[in-house]
């Protein structure tokens, strides 16, 4: 009877230590879903960062392409989002991570001339993507929506504040340092690739 | 008895997952250990910095072109060496590379911006194949690779920073003596390398 007791307390001990490991990338907070979402994004350099390229990009064009990727962004990434917390990931989001690195690096870096509507369509289509592989990790993560609305509320606020520095800066030396930001950027995604290509 | 120890043993082998797994302790190891790799190498971190000293003597543009290309170049080498791709005298690459953007600083040498760009680009795959092959295994990729080209882009700003006192007649003199300064540490570093 003891024995059996124990036995039992074995199991349920490695069930209540184990399980959270595997899902340690999705930060819990403590404080519900919204705040969850909030931190997850925060602390995900695999989405922070081409965010932040992104809105480099857009200030680079301007306050009208900044306006524009403040919307079409988030947008694009709440929508995005409630695909993926409907449908199961088909792929792996490490391709997508390295792909939006190179990307929006390299136009950052070559400061590229775009024109607003490209940049707002670039903006709507790396939202859904980053967004359904965001939706994804909610659903596994059981964050829900709400999750998904403290990530793109943190978009929003992150894009408007780095559009905002960047159509705000005039200086040449200043304009420089954002497009070596973006030639760093490349360079992590060109790591990246190696790193994935190494296996 | 057994079963309670048993029990104890699970509980400390499992306790330690969760409890770090809130911090994301391992990634942020791999941020810090990217961070160091560049300035754990005398000659890495005097290239670096020559790098910027000889953009900031040569001035608009190749002070801004250099640091916007040297990263992504440099990054490129390290892709190679990442995925194995041999290079050959990787480590006489990377000293001489001290020695010739430290003679480069010392002589006040202006080429056209081409060749500056090219034969910098040259050295930046070589310190980048080299950091590469050295990368650790089972560190975070991302967070490894950001620390490691911010490090490296900080040694240049540094460079380029120091190199501001090129605008005045001492600090002209004080800049090319650094340059030979680099170039001589640099020659000692790959005669121990060859000796």
């Amino acid at each position: 009877m003891r024995r059996e007791t124990a036995r039992r307390a074995l199991f349920a001990a490695a069930v209540l230590l184990l399980p959270h490991a595997a899902h340690a990338h999705l930060v819990t907070t403590g404080l519900g879903p919204f705040y969850d979402g909030v931190s997850h994004f925060a602390l995900t350099p695999e989405d922070l960062v081409p965010a932040l390229a992104l809105a480099l990009l857009a200030g680079q064009h301007g306050a009208r392409a900044g306006r524009l990727a403040l919307f079409t962004l988030p947008a694009g990434w709440l929508l995005g989002g409630l695909l993926g917390l409907a449908l199961p990931a088909v792929a792996s989001a490490a391709a997508l991570t390295t792909a939006s690195f190179l990307v929006l690096g390299g136009l950052v870096a070559a400061e590229a001339r775009l024109g607003t509507e490209k940049v707002a369509g670039l903006a709507l289509l790396f939202g859904l993507l980053h967004g359904y592989f965001n939706g994804a990790a909610m659903a596994l993560a059981r964050l829900g929506a709400l999750g998904l609305v403290g990530i793109v509320s943190t978009l929003f606020v992150v894009v408007a504040l780095a559009a905002a520095a960047v159509v705000a800066i005039h200086a040449p030396w200043a304009r420089i340092v954002v497009r070596v930001a973006g030639s760093w950027i490349v360079a992590i995604g060109l790591l990246l690739l190696g790193w994935t290509l190494r296996g | 008895m057994r079963a309670r120890r048993a029990v104890l043993t699970a509980a400390a082998a499992l306790w330690p997952a969760l409890a770090w797994a809130h911090t994301e302790q391992g990634r942020a190891a791999g941020l810090l250990a990217g961070l160091r790799h560049p300035v754990s190498g005398l000659d890495h971190v005097l290239a670096m910095v020559a790098v910027g000293l000889w953009g900031a003597q040569l001035g608009p543009p190749a002070v801004w072109l250099l640091p916007v290309t040297f990263p992504m170049v440099m990054a490129f080498g390290g892709m190679f060496g990442l995925m194995g791709v041999r290079l050959p005298g990787v480590e006489v690459g990377v000293a001489l590379s001290g020695i010739l953007l430290g003679l480069a600083v010392l002589a006040e040498w202006r080429p056209p911006l081409k060749v500056a760009a090219v034969m910098v680009g040259v050295f930046a795959v070589f310190h980048g194949h080299a950091h590469g092959t050295e990368l650790p295994a089972g560190a975070s990729g991302l967070l490894y690779s950001m620390g490691f080209v911010a490090a490296t882009g900080t040694l240049h700003g540094v460079g380029i920073g120091i190199g501001a006192i090129h605008r005045w007649g001492w600090g002209r003199v004080a800049l090319r003596g650094a340059g030979g300064l680099v170039a001589a540490v640099a020659a000692v570093l790959l005669w121990r390398l060859v000796a």
